[in-house]
């Protein structure tokens, strides 16, 4: 079974999420830019813990350091952690219904801007400013559209 | 494996557990972190990434670059006419400031050479593109499309037609990575051109504000006055405009003068910056302790003039 499942959509779908944390946002908007990565690393770990886990979750947060050029590790931690608390409470996460969903992913995306947030403050100087918390305002929003697309894909190209 | 749906769990856990997994990558990744702080130590892994990633850069950016082609490509002819004719007018006109620049540069060393000070030479320069990609919204950071094989190398100063950007943090094998002067955490040895004031210019976030906070209340200094960097430090060639005094504020309860300055280059806008490559002399030292130096021992141009 495992043999017949696709491979390539997922791997799309993060590469895509990758792009989305660089693109240039609209002016004003640059401090909103949802976590793509982490909702679609939580989507396929609910999906198939076996397959996207840790590792993925991990690998695809080295790549993201390079990309953002940030200290290599940052991202790669913060999002194995997503990834982590995704899969600890998979069985619960997935029977909710989507507003509920929504929101515990939501908490997901806090622990991850908290993660990337406490590092760079180690690193470096950083600015406390209420606009972090956009991130993470902007994943209520998006996690319900994102995970409905998501769950097409998978449907229709049997991915898992 | 294959014969349990991914529902369910397996029936005995194989492998290590969860916690124990997110455990070792949480070690190993701040293992890697603390590596990575300590610079350098992991150049070469990062370069090898780099270039897996730099499609990625290049493909977000490529609607950017597709745009600025479209618009090229399908602006009438009148238009391009008459910007040919403004640009060809600009050329003359620099050109005939170049002839005169010329001879000064040669009185200039002449001068220079009677001062026993070291002489300012032409700076190599290439012209490289920012790449339309954000990095870090609290960072002022960017990607240009230059990297080691174009002999890039970290530290190197980024100018852009009228004045000082900032200078390259790292650099990879395809692309490089610069901070701007505007970045919260950089600094710029800086004077002031009307009397030769040196001081220190910090970015702020903001990429329309620099602050001068190392000036005395009693200190020479006015809106409107031209910073121009210092050349103190090595990693700027001297010379070179950063920014125009702003406003003034001398306040007697305080040691320091507030001074804020604007950049003269346009930080956030400009997708074209110039790199520059100087030619690698002593700095200037104050008149009378000119250090007497084997002038072979300067390492040499990496790449000569252009």
């Amino acid at each position: 079974m495992a043999a017949h499942r696709r491979m390539w959509p997922v791997l799309l779908s993060f590469l895509v999420a990758l792009s989305l944390e660089i693109t240039p946002m609209p002016e004003g908007m640059t401090e909103a830019r949802p976590a793509w990565l982490a909702m679609t690393v939580v989507f396929w770990a609910l999906a198939d813990p076996r397959r996207y886990g840790l590792g993925f979750a991990w690998f695809f947060g080295l790549l993201m350091d390079v990309l953002k050029g940030a200290i290599l590790g940052q991202h790669a931690l913060a999002l194995s952690v997503v990834a982590f608390i995704a899969l600890k409470f998979r069985q619960r996460i997935r029977v909710f219904p989507i507003w509920q969903q929504t929101v515990s992913v939501t908490a997901i995306v806090a622990i991850y801007a908290f993660i990337i947030l406490w590092i760079d403050g180690l690193t470096s100087d950083v600015s406390i400013v209420p606009e972090r918390a956009l991130p993470v305002a902007a994943t209520l929003f998006l996690w319900p559209l994102l995970s409905w697309l998501l769950g097409w894909a998978r449907r229709h190209l049997r991915v898992a | 494996m294959s014969l349990q749906p991914t529902d369910t769990k397996p029936l005995f856990m194989r492998g290590p557990s969860l916690g124990v997994r997110m455990l070792l990558i949480a070690v190993f990744s701040i293992l890697l972190m603390i590596l990575d702080h300590q610079q350098g130590h992991l150049r070469t892994v990062r370069q090898g990434l780099a270039v897996a990633v730099y499609p990625i850069r290049v493909v977000v950016d490529l609607p950017f670059t597709a745009a600025s082609w479209m618009g090229e490509s399908l602006s009438d002819r009148g238009r391009l006419l008459s910007e040919n004719r403004v640009l060809r007018t600009d050329i003359l006109i620099h050109q005939a400031r170049l002839q005169r620049m010329a001879t000064l540069e040669a009185e200039n060393a002449r001068l220079r050479a009677l001062m026993d000070s070291s002489a300012q030479v032409s700076n190599r320069v290439v012209v490289a593109e920012i790449l339309e990609v954000d990095l870090d919204p609290y960072r002022h950071r960017v990607a240009i499309d230059k990297g080691n094989r174009h002999d890039v190398f970290e530290g190197q100063a980024m100018i852009d037609a009228r004045g000082v950007v900032g200078q390259v943090t790292r650099v990879d094998l395809l692309s490089a990575e610069a901070i701007l002067i505007s970045d919260p955490g950089h600094a710029l040895p800086v004077e002031v051109n009307r009397n030769g004031l040196r001081t220190i210019a910090l970015g702020t976030g903001d990429t329309s504000r620099i602050d001068l906070p190392f000036l005395p209340n009693s200190a020479d200094i006015e809106p409107g006055d031209l910073l121009v960097s210092s050349g103190l430090g090595g990693a700027f060639p001297a010379g070179y405009p950063v920014a125009r005094v702003m406003e003034v504020d001398r306040d007697p309860g305080r040691a320091f003068a507030r001074i804020r300055a604007e950049p003269t280059a346009s930080l956030n806008k400009e997708r074209e910056v110039l790199l520059v490559w100087p030619r690698l002399t002593p700095v200037e030292a104050p008149m009378g302790t000119t250090v007497q130096g084997d002038p072979e021992a300067s390492p040499p141009d990496p790449g000569g003039e252009g």
